[in-house]
């Protein structure tokens, strides 16, 4: 039985230390405002926006196609295609391929869908011995810590964190937290495993389906060392990531990096074609749900993500709770979508952890409706009977009072105006009230609307029935 | 003309004042208003938390009291939001559709239906930090949200422009959540109260003397913070100025 993640709980408990939550905050939120400034520098952008939209949609709509198109044009240029329907198949394809080729070392890029099939545990458990290059991962891969964010992977670390974890880890001075010294001590340590690695791996950005070639996005170039150092490359790629045709590639390219950290693009924007001489290249397309999804009427479209982040960057929530607070591969409004359709039990409280207050949706670059999608899971968890009980009887309460006048009435005459009025402490408890732990309750007023409403206004043709409901 | 005015349950109980002022302003402007007794809620708590089946009888009583009105007017953005679009735990009968269409949110009551240029008597002479909620902005579309490249524009502010002497002051983050949220504020309380003191604190920062918002449940989320830390500010729903009573 799995527990459903208290995402609520773990907020609470990432909000203990203000200084560092505020930090994460403004970290997160210049992210939005660097966004803002560079989306505004394009007068087009809403319209890119749509574009992106509609080519996704449009892919999406005819996937198989473009999936065999893909496929074909690519082995035509000499990549290994490999499909998977999920994540234990993907890792099994990836360990038979490094297996052949007899790789003990391995370098790999970031990649959600590799950290989604939970890929290196699976592959250190066979004794494979793995080098995250991206900085961020590599961070999280010392401290043993999942990603807390899509693109800023450890950015819930200040650098007093890194210092002292590099310490620990790979021996750095400990009183030294200078971020040009961490670096630096950080290529010393990796340079090495790099240029020694036995196969490199990355994620996938974008497949363009013309030419059968693939696009990976760095700002570090770690993916292009670990794709063209070592002769093995493998790329792992959700079926979704397909667009057509090479010019609709710019559409994205000009998206992505702009609204994730609002650069104009990547530092480095990768595409593979072919295996260099000597080498090979293999492909993994997974599925491990997508189809699933796709079928979905209400949440196919976050199939069109790209996973900038800027979802996360904007979400007021995700601000304030840190993307560990999830337990989940994905967090923020994107994982409140997505994670649900892993297993609706286990996330079935993210749905709730959003105010809707409507923001994701408009930064998104490829328009998914994340803020209705939030709103519709609520919906699916209701009707899977998988809400928290004191959610469901205060629902069932609140339905019985606000669907009956008489009733609520009588909550307004006797509850409110008699006993919360002369009793307010019975609603100071701040175990039983959360609303008093950090505001105070609001005071009763000597009459509601209603009754100055019958006093003042009362029209002479509803008179009689309502002194009859009173 | 004639407007059915629906006074969202919270108001009706803790802010009196705010209906009395939103009644008083529309008739001030020759607007016939009538308040149907038996009217609660409009189901959006229900709604909001996914349980549809406990929304229904919610629904098919605001659908009762409110059926036979051209125009149902309220104070609440998130409500009117929730009867336009998420109104549908019950049948979508044409009695429902047309409730659905027809309800209006004060300020878009204001702003496109009557087209009012003018609040005679209406006198703030105060500094004040306009709150448009997240329903008003990114739900209803009454000011543009800062996330998309479009023209600016502000109903609430458009309106609020014609009160004498009223000034405004600029907020860090001008359209950030509050973190009211609904149900939200008690079952994810850190997280919400700390989005209230956040947003509590920009206008405080910024020389805010008052909170004004079309919407009093954030206000009431935002003045228990206030309150809650002896905050020198204060809050105040948009009809109490719009209306002249503000005091």
């Amino acid at each position: 039985m799995t527990k459903p993640i208290n995402q609520a709980a773990a907020a609470e408990q990432f909000l203990q230390d203000p200084q560092r939550a505020q930090q994460y905050d403004q970290i997160l939120w210049n992210a939005r405002l660097r966004r803002d400034q560079a989306a505004a520098s394009i007068p087009e952008w809403e319209q890119l926006r749509e574009i992106a939209s509609q080519i996704k949609e449009y892919t999406l709509t005819h996937l198989a196609d473009y999936l065999e198109q893909f496929e074909a044009n690519a082995k035509q240029n000499g990549i290994q295609v490999h499909w998977a329907k999920d994540g234990v198949e993907h890792n099994q394809i990836v360990y038979d391929i490094l297996n052949t080729h007899q790789v003990q070392t391995l370098v790999k890029s970031k990649s959600m869908l590799q950290e989604e099939c939970g890929m290196v545990p699976f592959l250190e458990n066979q004794g494979i011995t793995i080098t995250e290059s991206d900085f961020g991962e590599r961070i999280q891969q010392l401290d043993q810590e999942p990603p807390s964010h899509i693109v800023m992977p450890a950015i819930h670390k200040n650098r007093q964190d890194v210092s002292k974890l590099f310490a620990e880890k790979i021996e750095t001075d400990p009183n030294n937290d200078d971020p040009h010294y961490l670096n630096e001590m950080m290529r010393q340590n990796t340079r090495p495993r790099f240029l020694k690695a036995d196969a490199g791996m990355t994620g996938v950005n974008f497949a363009i389906a013309e030419t059968g070639s693939f696009v990976v996005c760095t700002n570090e170039g770690n993916a292009d060392i670990g794709a063209n150092v070592p002769r093995l490359h493998i790329a792992s790629m959700g079926i979704e990531k397909l667009i057509p045709k090479v010019e609709h590639l710019a559409v994205f390219i000009r998206l992505l990096s702009r609204s994730a950290l609002g650069s104009p693009i990547t530092q480095y924007t990768s595409h593979f074609t072919q295996p260099k001489k000597g080498g090979e290249i293999h492909l993994v397309i997974v599925d491990n749900g997508r189809s699933e999804r796709l079928g979905m009427a209400d949440f196919w479209s976050s199939l069109k993500c790209i996973r900038c982040g800027a979802c996360l960057n904007t979400c007021p929530v995700y601000r304030r709770s840190g993307g560990l607070s999830y337990g989940a591969v994905y967090s923020g409004p994107i994982g409140m979508v997505l994670d649900p359709t892993f297993d609706a039990k286990k996330y079935s409280n993210l749905p709730y952890a959003s105010t809707l207050c409507g923001s994701c949706g408009d930064v998104c670059p490829v328009k998914i409706d994340l803020p209705e999608q939030i709103y519709k899971w609520r919906r699916v968890m209701a009707e899977k009977k998988l809400l928290s009980l004191p959610r469901r009887e205060s629902m069932k309460a609140a339905g019985m009072v606000l669907g009956n006048p008489q009733l609520y009435r009588f909550a307004e005459n006797v509850i409110l105006q008699k006993v919360m009025k002369y009793f307010p402490l019975l609603f100071s408890s701040k175990i039983l009230n959360p609303w008093v732990r950090h505001r105070a309750l609001p005071t009763v007023p000597e009459q509601t609307f209603k009754q100055w409403y019958i006093k003042n206004r009362q029209p002479q043709n509803t008179q009689k029935k309502t002194q009859k409901n009173l | 003309m004639k407007v059915g005015l629906f006074i969202p349950c919270y108001i009706d109980a803790f802010f009196p004042e705010v209906g009395i002022a939103t009644l008083e302003l529309l008739e001030k402007l020759g607007v016939e208003v009538e308040y149907p007794l038996d009217q609660t809620c409009c189901g959006q708590p229900m709604g909001t938390n996914g349980t549809q089946q406990q929304a229904s009888a919610t629904e098919q009583l605001f659908v009762d009291c409110f059926k036979d009105y051209q125009y149902i007017v309220s104070p609440s953005a998130s409500c009117v939001d929730h009867v336009r679009a998420n109104l549908d735990a019950i049948p979508q009968t044409s009695e429902v559709q047309n409730v659905r269409q027809n309800i209006y949110e004060l300020v878009e009551f204001l702003h496109d239906i009557l087209k009012i240029n003018h609040f005679p008597g209406a006198e703030f002479p105060h500094k004040v930090g306009l709150h448009n909620s997240c329903s008003a902005i990114r739900k209803l579309g009454t000011s543009r949200p800062s996330e998309l490249m479009i023209a600016s524009f502000s109903k609430s502010q458009t309106l609020l422009e014609k009160v004498k002497g009223i000034e405004f002051v600029t907020l860090d983050r001008p359209d950030e959540c509050c973190g009211f949220g609904g149900t939200f504020c008690v079952f994810e309380e850190a997280v919400s109260a700390q989005m209230g003191y956040d947003k509590v604190n920009d206008h405080f920062r910024n020389g805010a003397e008052y909170i004004v918002s079309g919407d009093m449940s954030c206000l009431l989320h935002q003045k228990g913070i206030i309150d809650y830390y002896k905050m020198n500010l204060k809050t105040i729903h948009i009809a109490q100025i719009l209306n002249g009573t503000s005091r």
